[in-house]
């Protein structure tokens, strides 16, 4: 193996790599080959950093220098002043959102944005390259595997698994070691062992993250269960929208294969499994495993209903255990360091950690991994270094479209699966949206029916029918056509779609407009009685008005499309809102901050 | 650009390959999408021949699934996203701006074909909220008067 002086980590993350993060590792390459470099220097494009704010991010080790927001016109100065002659690129050092402190002497784990947060499932990401299948057996990779094949019976993988309390990162949170039992408890001649990895949730990218990050934790992971539950075959039903996951994948798969850690006779034990790989087509209810197992056939991806449960009779007809991501992502730590250990991080009910993509109205964007139990505050003011420009907190929103909002009041509530559902919200799959003042909870509510209309799969009536007379009333009233009763409308019709629709899309597509009548009840009933909308934000119920800080400059009147500004050279200006189109063009167009919407 | 008669020789060798995999029609639509751009009716009929399935199935499949078009894209697809993170960030005034500028309403494609407008689910680049990929090309960090010029460089193109 070649050494090497210094390690550049370029990210390689989504957010990074749609920020041009291949763009510098070629000029990286590029420029170390002409100062000579290349044989002392490597360059490592890596998972997801996690800060994706700052992105695209690069650091550069032994001494750890965390660069931020680099352009390819950035690199040459940090090859020939950092790499070459040692001095570090003080301009690009990430500077702390909140204290304005530079990084420039404190290692990764004393940033504010990392300081509270522990790395389990994430622990290789950013720190590997996931490409290279020594990397990850370096960092202990499928030393799980082998404990697992040469040290313990299925019964004991499946105890070990069952005592860590590990709950399903997926949403619902059922424990997986149970899910294991029942799976292994089948008895045919051939079982499945399946990875969700149709990540649908809007805001939430961590199983993106894990694949392109870490994608043989994930193999390690399926490998193990498949020898716990009794299966010689694994399937990963991914997203056709993340094709860098899919070639990650695909290049893992054909690594192990090559190692002999994947196939026939693994370790020499007996042991086989082989993992294929299926392309989802943009369905949201494939997320849904009997319909996710449908899709892995090549049909429609339509829910059934359950019982029969997976374990008894899945793919194929055959008993099937499916994983999210992110779950498998915590196993091979299970069975190398033990339940204990696993146990210690989190709290009784909710044990280890979970990654959380934190996303909307805050300073650091990104994915951030924390012990269950983190109060949330900690998770929006700490880690994520609290709201941009000086806004409210208005709520925070998790668990995607089956989940809710939780408002400013509940801050200080731990994270974790049980306490976030008596709030009305839940853990979901880990998007974590916040909102701050500007944004209307009817709106919010709106934008989640419409998703789930769009992605109700039509089989059964409540969820194709209700989930749409749910949206026209919502609709409604962001136009300013709410009427009295339409709040009790909304939540007779969210009761019995979530007490008969067939699986969970349907069951928890009412949750966003439940949580946010339950704690914005103000917001639905200004829009009703006094056509409102109070965060300013609804079209239809603004009228945009011109302050006394207007200097009469005429600029927003030339600009006016329907030419519904009037006034005299230097003298306030008025709208006429029975004209006025509402497109905003004036308040963009205005230099002087004088147009108001009310 | 391949002719005609070479994409449906392609779109052979494709239902070749599948045929006999247990789930093969959304692996083969996948390849087709990719061939044709999208999957007129002709070729869900050959698909179903070829694997030895009812049109009805091939059909039920290509409709269900929302990456399966049945009629052609423009030579520039502009997806923006309306994930939550790009929602809450002012994603609709993005797209409400691309549908002015290109006089078309989100899932259609302009008279010339030149540009099919799309509104995507989320793109999982929440950190550049919001954002819009062209032809897999993202930009993020947008707002709607940074519009025009992007469009420029693509009908310049």
């Amino acid at each position: 193996m070649e050494l090497y002086r210094s390690h550049v980590l370029v990210c390689g993350g989504t957010g990074c790599s749609s920020s041009g993060s291949a763009n510098l590792i070629e000029r990286f390459e590029q420029q170390l080959k002409e100062k000579g470099l290349e044989n002392e220097v490597k360059v490592v494009r890596t998972g997801c950093f996690g800060l994706c704010e700052a992105g695209p991010v690069v650091i550069v080790y032994p001494e750890g220098t965390f660069y931020s927001r680099v352009k390819v016109d950035d690199v040459d100065e940090i090859v020939s002043e950092h790499l070459l002659k040692g001095r570090k690129v003080q301009r690009l050092i990430y500077v702390d959102h909140k204290t304005k402190e530079s990084s420039a002497q404190k290692s990764l784990a004393e940033i504010g944005f990392y300081k509270q947060q522990q790395r389990v499932a994430l622990r290789n990401c950013g720190v590997i390259d996931p490409e290279n299948i020594d990397e990850y057996i370096a960092f202990d990779g499928y030393r799980a595997l082998a404990k697992a094949l040469t040290e313990m019976t299925p019964e004991q993988v499946i105890k070990e698994v069952l005592d860590s309390g590990l709950r399903g990162r997926g949403g619902a949170g059922f424990p997986t070691g149970k899910k294991w039992q029942f799976a292994r408890a089948s008895k045919a001649e051939q079982k499945y062992f399946v990875c969700n990895a149709d990540e649908g949730d809007p805001g939430a990218f961590m199983d993106r993250s894990l694949l392109e990050g870490d994608p043989h934790a994930i193999l390690e992971a399926m490998a193990i269960g498949g020898y716990a539950i009794g299966a010689s075959e694994g399937w990963i039903y991914v997203r056709a929208e993340y094709p860098i996951a899919v070639k990650r994948l695909e290049k893992a798969i054909a690594q192990a294969r090559d190692y002999g850690l994947l196939g026939e006779n693994i370790f020499d034990t007996g042991f086989n499994f082989d993992i294929h790989i299926r392309l989802g087509a943009g369905a949201f209810v494939c997320g849904e495993e009997t319909a996710l197992m449908a899709s892995i056939e090549g049909r429609r991806g339509e829910p059934k209903p359950k019982p029969p449960f997976p374990a008894v009779k899945g793919l194929f007809e055959s008993p099937t255990n499916i994983n999210n991501v992110e779950t498998l992502g915590n196993i091979a730590q299970i069975i190398l360091k033990g339940a204990d250990w696993f146990k210690s991080i989190g709290t009784p009910a909710s044990t280890g950690t979970k990654v959380f993509a934190l996303g909307g109205k805050i300073n650091n964007t990104g994915l951030v991994e924390i012990p269950m139990g983190t109060p949330l505050r900690t998770i929006i003011e700490d880690i994520g270094g609290g709201i941009p420009n000086g806004k409210k907190f208005k709520a925070v929103q998790t668990g995607g479209p089956s989940g809710g909002c939780i408002p400013a009041s509940l801050l200080d509530i731990p994270v974790e699966y049980d306490t976030l559902t008596s709030v009305g919200a839940m853990m979901g799959s880990g998007g974590m949206i916040v909102m701050d003042e500007d944004n209307c909870m009817v709106d919010i509510a709106r934008f989640f029916l419409d998703f789930t209309v769009d992605e109700s799969c039509g089989k059964c009536t409540p969820c194709r029918v209700g989930t749409r007379r749910m949206l026209e009333i919502l609709q409604r009233i962001t136009e300013g056509k709410g009427e009295e009763g339409d709040i009790e409308k909304l939540e007779e019709l969210a009761e019995s779609i979530k007490s008969s629709a067939l699986c969970g899309l349907g069951q928890t597509a009412p949750n966003p407009v439940l949580s946010t009548i339950k704690f914005f009840r103000d917001e639905y009933e200004a829009h009703i009685r006094e056509k409102r909308c109070p965060a300013h934000h609804c079209q239809a119920l603004l009228n945009y008005v011109i302050t006394d800080k207007c200097r009469g400059c005429t600029a927003c009147a030339r600009k006016c499309p329907v030419g519904c500004i009037s006034g005299e050279l230097k003298g306030q200006h008025v709208i006429d809102t029975s004209k006025c189109i509402k497109c905003g063009t004036c308040i963009a167009t205005c230099k002087f901050g004088a147009i108001i919407k009310e | 650009m391949p002719d005609n008669k070479e994409k449906y020789a392609q779109l052979e060798e494709a239902i070749a390959k599948h045929k006999g995999e247990r789930g093969a029609v959304m692996p083969v639509l996948q390849e087709a999408m990719n061939i044709f751009g999208y999957v007129p009716k002709d070729v869900q009929e050959k698909i179903a021949e070829g694997l030895g399935v009812t049109l009805a199935e091939v059909f039920g499949v290509s409709t269900f699934y929302s990456q399966f078009s049945l009629e052609p894209k423009g030579e520039y697809v502009i997806d923006v996203c309306l994930g939550t993170a790009c929602y809450v960030k002012g994603s609709q005034k993005i797209i409400d701006k691309l549908a002015e500028e290109l006089k078309i309403e989100p899932g259609h494609t302009t008279p010339d074909g030149k540009f099919t407008l799309n509104a995507t689910r989320c793109l999982g680049a929440c950190g550049l909220a919001p954002v819009m990929m062209i032809n897999g090309e993202v930009y993020g960090r947008l707002t709607p008067d940074q519009i025009p010029a992007i469009l420029d460089k693509y009908r310049a193109m």
